[in-house]
């Protein structure tokens, strides 16, 4: 089921003045500023589709901006998020692109500071709603409705388990768990949904177990 | 959810004796492990900010930045208190407030989606607007918000609600059959009612394209609100009466996904096609945005 509450049907509250093109938008960029991890110095987006032909008139860039700040699909400040990102230094560089396959309202973005690139491509898929598809090449199916942690490492045996007792110990449900990796024995995603909410603290734990790179603790939208 | 059929919610609700909107409300409390109170609460939230919405559209000067929407509701209102309309006050009331909320949306106001930001205005409209009439109080506003919400999960699950998925039918259409089933308990309808109401007023906008002029959530969204509104309280009288939808609205709503699919890729959301595409709908794409953002030409509905 794509759609699990009422809430998805009735709300997002928003500012207009499109869900899938303003509102989903917002919170495509929002996850990606989360899945970056960090505030970023520039950011490069491609609307596909849909989002190509009309976000000017929906203010899809305008909103996926004021995600990218960190705003919440209700909060004012979205109407003059391009204005506030020029003031604070951020750079956003909006092109359309036309790669046939894709779902009509996709949106590429890439983020930059000096420590580092990622890039990632988030969905909407009406009435606010968004998937977040991938990451570093990383394939995944994020909503953003759930705490959700991200652990990123090298691929071996025993790693599942070795996160997993980590939340185990603090009594946390596991609602979904994907392992996304590159190659066998090598770079390798471990995306973990759960009932509970996690501590920062836990985060910086599963960031103890041998072999693991950055972790990343989501929590939802 | 323990239903996913406009069928398994009609039969939930009527072996128990209960409302659409009881079954909503427990259903929403299993899946999400949220406190009932918790979940009524964020509910009369939505409808205060509906209200706010609606109170705006009917009293402050609301204008779009592209300038091809806003007033409209206002005039609607003045025409309504002269006393001399066609359609009758009730009816009018609700198309106004429609009209409202959705000239909020296209300003950048605040709203909220019902199943959509392009079709907010469908069940807000004929909430505020049939609510003081038939003598609802703030409790059976908020059931009336969870009754939408339960034939909008089913039609989101099952078909769409995006414009660019499925075209109008998928926004306002699916915002009308909302609108429609909502009425009927609102106005002391059976669960089976609400149901017939749904399968009418989805049936009668099955095919509505999504042809937005320069791509701005304006131009016709706002007429289609207007439009969507009047259609469900005309299906909710319908089933009131009686009139049962010989397709039933399970059936109706997987009409709704195959004919979204069938629809070319510029009438949906793309402003390339439609009304988007005529000549005055691309005199104002080229007077907002110049030519950047091009269309195929009047006429072209090839696939996108």
């Amino acid at each position: 089921m794509k759609y699990r509450s009422v809430f998805d049907i009735i709300g997002p509250a928003m500012i207009g003045p499109s869900s899938s093109h303003t509102a989903g938008a917002a919170r495509i960029g929002r996850m990606a500023r989360r899945l970056f991890g960090r505030i970023p110095h520039e950011v490069d987006i491609e609307f596909c589709g849909s989002f190509a032909n009309t976000y000017q008139g929906h203010g899809t860039d305008v909103a996926i901006t004021g995600g990218l700040m960190n705003f919440d699909t209700h909060d004012p400040r979205i109407k003059d998020a391009l204005k506030i990102a020029e003031d604070i230094g951020l750079k956003i560089r909006i092109s359309t692109v036309d790669p046939p396959g894709e779902h009509p309202n996709t949106a590429w973005i890439t983020l930059q500071d000096r420590a580092g690139t990622m890039r990632v491509k988030g969905i909407s898929v009406g009435g606010g709603k968004i998937a977040m598809l991938e990451a570093d090449g990383f394939a995944m199916n994020l909503s953003g409705d759930a705490w959700t942690a991200l652990v990123f490492h090298k691929d071996h045996f025993g790693m599942i388990a070795s996160v997993a007792s980590v939340l185990a110990d603090q009594r946390i449900n596991i609602a979904k768990m994907g392992m996304s990796r590159k190659a066998k024995g090598q770079d390798a995603l471990l995306i973990i949904e759960t009932d509970e909410a996690i501590a920062d603290s836990l985060g910086s734990r599963i960031a103890g177990i041998a072999d693991v790179g950055q972790v990343r603790i989501l929590p939802p939208l | 959810m323990r239903f996913s059929t406009i069928e398994e919610l009609v039969r939930l609700a009527e072996t128990q004796g209960k409302a659409i909107s009881d079954i909503m409300i427990e259903e929403e409390e299993n899946a999400t492990e949220v406190p009932k109170e918790q979940i009524i609460q964020k509910m009369q939230q939505h409808l205060d900010t509906m209200e706010q919405a609606v109170l705006r559209g009917l009293t402050e000067e609301v204008k779009s930045r592209s300038g091809l929407t806003g007033g409209d509701a206002r005039k609607l209102e003045g025409y309504l208190q002269q006393g001399r309309t066609l359609a009758g006050a009730r009816m009018l009331q609700a198309v106004s407030r429609a009209i409202a909320t959705n000239e909020v949306n296209a300003a950048m106001g605040t709203i909220v989606a019902t199943p959509t930001a392009g079709a907010s205005g469908v069940i807000p409209g004929c909430l505020f607007g049939l609510a003081g009439d038939i003598g609802a109080d703030r409790e059976a506003m908020v059931r009336f918000l969870f009754t939408s919400g339960a034939i909008g999960y089913v039609i989101a699950n099952r078909s769409f609600i995006s414009g660019a998925a499925g075209g109008c039918q998928a926004e306002v259409g699916s915002a009308s059959a909302m609108a429609a089933g909502a009425i009927v308990e609102m106005a002391g309808g059976t669960p089976s009612q609400s149901a017939h109401a749904a399968a009418i007023a989805l049936k009668n906008t099955l095919g509505l394209v999504c042809d937005p002029v320069a791509g701005l959530v304006e131009v016709p969204c706002v007429m289609r609100n207007a439009m969507g509104a009047a259609n469900a309280i005309v299906a909710a009288d319908l089933a009131l009466a009686g009139i049962e939808s010989v397709i039933p609205a399970d059936e109706v709503i997987g009409a709704m996904y195959r004919i979204g699919q069938a629809m070319p890729g510029t009438l949906k959301e793309t402003a390339l096609g439609g009304l988007a595409a005529t000549p005055t709908g691309e005199r104002h794409r080229r007077r907002l945005f110049g030519s950047n953002q091009g269309t195929t030409g009047e006429g072209d509905i090839e696939n996108a």
